[in-house]
Order: C-alpha cells, then structure tokens, then sequence
C-alpha cells in the first residue's frame, strides 16, 4: 500500500497536540506510574515527529531515530519502574510529593 | 478535504481521544490500556506515512515490551481499591486548570510556528531494507551508543530491583 500525502504540518501537529497532553500529565498528576507513563507520551510524541519528517523527504533516518528514541525509552521506563518499586518500598507511597526530600 | 487523508484523521483522533483518556483516569490499570489504544493508533500512522517498519517496532516494543514491565510494577505493587480512593484524593479537579493553560500556552506556540504553506509528504513507503542499510552503516556509531545506553539501563533497573537497597548501604 502506498503511503497517504498527509500534509507535514498536520502530523507535526497531531504530534505537538499528544507532547502538551503528556506534558500536562506530568504536571498534574501525582501518581508515580501515571507520571512515567506520561513522560513516554512526550517521548512518543517526538518519535512521531521524528517520522513525519523522515516521510517528508522518504528517507531513512526518521525511523532510525524513532528507534534510537525507542531504546532510549526502554532504557528510561527500567531504571524509572526500579526507582519507583525503592520509593515504594522506603516511603510507603508512590505519592510524588512525599519524596520532595532527598533523604526521607 | 479529499477521502484519501480519511484514515489518517481517524487514527489521529483514536490517539488523541485514548492519550487524553490515559492522562486523566484514576485507576493505573485502565490508563495504561487506554495508552495501548493511543500507541496502537500512532502505529496505523506510521504505517500510513509510509514507515511499517517503525509501525511494527512500536506494536513490538511500546505495546508489547514497555506497557507489559509497567502492568507488571502495577501488579507487583497490588494497591487494589485503596489505590483508587489515594487518587481521588491526590488528584482534584482544580488542580488541572493552572498547567493545562500553561500547556496550552506553549501548544500554541508551536502550532504558530508550524504555521505556513502547506507540504504534503513525498508518499514513497521506506523499506526495512533501507532502513538496516541506513542503521548499519553511516549510523552504526548510534547503534553503539543505544547498546551503552541499554546496558547502562540494566545495570541501573537490577541495582534499583534488589531487595534491601537501604541494607546493603552500609547501615552497620
């Protein structure tokens, strides 16, 4: 199947409309897991943006960087999902704002 | 507005509808499955766009991989009803207004800047082929940084993932 002609600004678009609603996430919530969930919408965001613009010329390298992006990601939600099962563990809580103290 | 973009505009708002579900809801569990929609919808545009390989990279390792290790941690932390009843009160509905306008704020910044002559894309797919012959050669030195990069991320989530962190510090 033939790829459709979305127009560049529409996917640059939808991708800045998903980064400011994860970014809100981020800002509101204080659940620990719904806050690194949110910061992998913004991380998705930018691959999306990396992929519009990799179309645009019918290149490869937006989708080599949407992979590299990816393993940053995985790299991120590991150490992140470790962190939180420590705070859970020390703090009672995966509140955000009762570890506003490095040394509980 | 020609039919051809139809199944784009669906998918786009599939992704947006399921993302601003996923951010709002208080119950992890269902967030996280309305976050699957959201990444199950950005993979029908890739594939769209003309980048499958990437389509099937993000069904594989988002969906696949990373929202099963976060079901895991949500199942591994079992906070059950009492969880809920926490949310509700972490989580008012005025405490929304002030980022949301900041959000807003910069949203519309960078639609401003998008902002100009319309460019379609070029509408040639890229293949899993070029895209390996890209990866592995001009890119290959990115290749070694990601492989750090993982192995950083290993050794970091087995050191966080043990036990008794606070024992092994020396308390003695």
């Amino acid at each position: 199947m033939d790829p459709v002609a979305v127009p560049v600004e529409q996917g640059l678009a939808l991708a800045a409309i998903l980064f400011s609603i994860g970014l809100t996430g981020v800002m509101v919530r204080r659940n620990i897991i719904i806050i690194l969930m949110s910061v992998e919408v913004m991380l998705n965001a930018c691959a999306l943006a990396f992929i519009v613009a990799g179309a645009k010329w019918g290149e490869a390298d937006g989708q080599i960087m949407f992979m590299l992006i990816l393993s940053v990601a995985a790299a991120e939600v590991a150490v992140g999902l470790g962190l939180l099962l420590q705070i859970n563990r020390r703090v009672g809580s995966i509140d955000i704002d009762e570890t506003s103290r490095l040394r509980g | 507005m020609s039919t051809e973009l139809f199944p784009f505009y669906l998918a786009a708002t599939v992704a947006l509808v399921s993302t601003l579900l996923a951010v709002t809801r208080y119950n992890p569990t269902h967030a996280l499955i309305y976050f699957i929609i959201s990444l199950l919808a950005t993979a029908v545009i890739f594939f769209l766009l003309g980048a499958p390989f990437a389509a099937v990279l993000e069904i594989m390792i988002y969906a696949g991989a990373i929202v099963v290790l976060f079901l895991f941690v949500v199942m591994m932390l079992n906070l059950g009803s009492r969880g809920d009843e926490l949310e509700h009160q972490w989580l008012k509905p005025k405490m929304w207004v002030m980022p949301s306008v900041l959000c807003l704020i910069l949203f519309f910044e960078l639609v401003y800047v998008l902002s100009g002559p319309s460019h379609p894309i070029t509408g040639t797919a890229v293949s899993p082929k070029e895209v390996g012959i890209q990866l592995f050669g001009p890119y290959v030195l990115a290749v070694e940084i990601a492989s750090m990069l993982l192995l950083a991320g290993l050794v970091g989530a087995y050191h966080l993932g043990r036990r008794y962190l606070s024992d092994a510090r020396g308390q003695s």
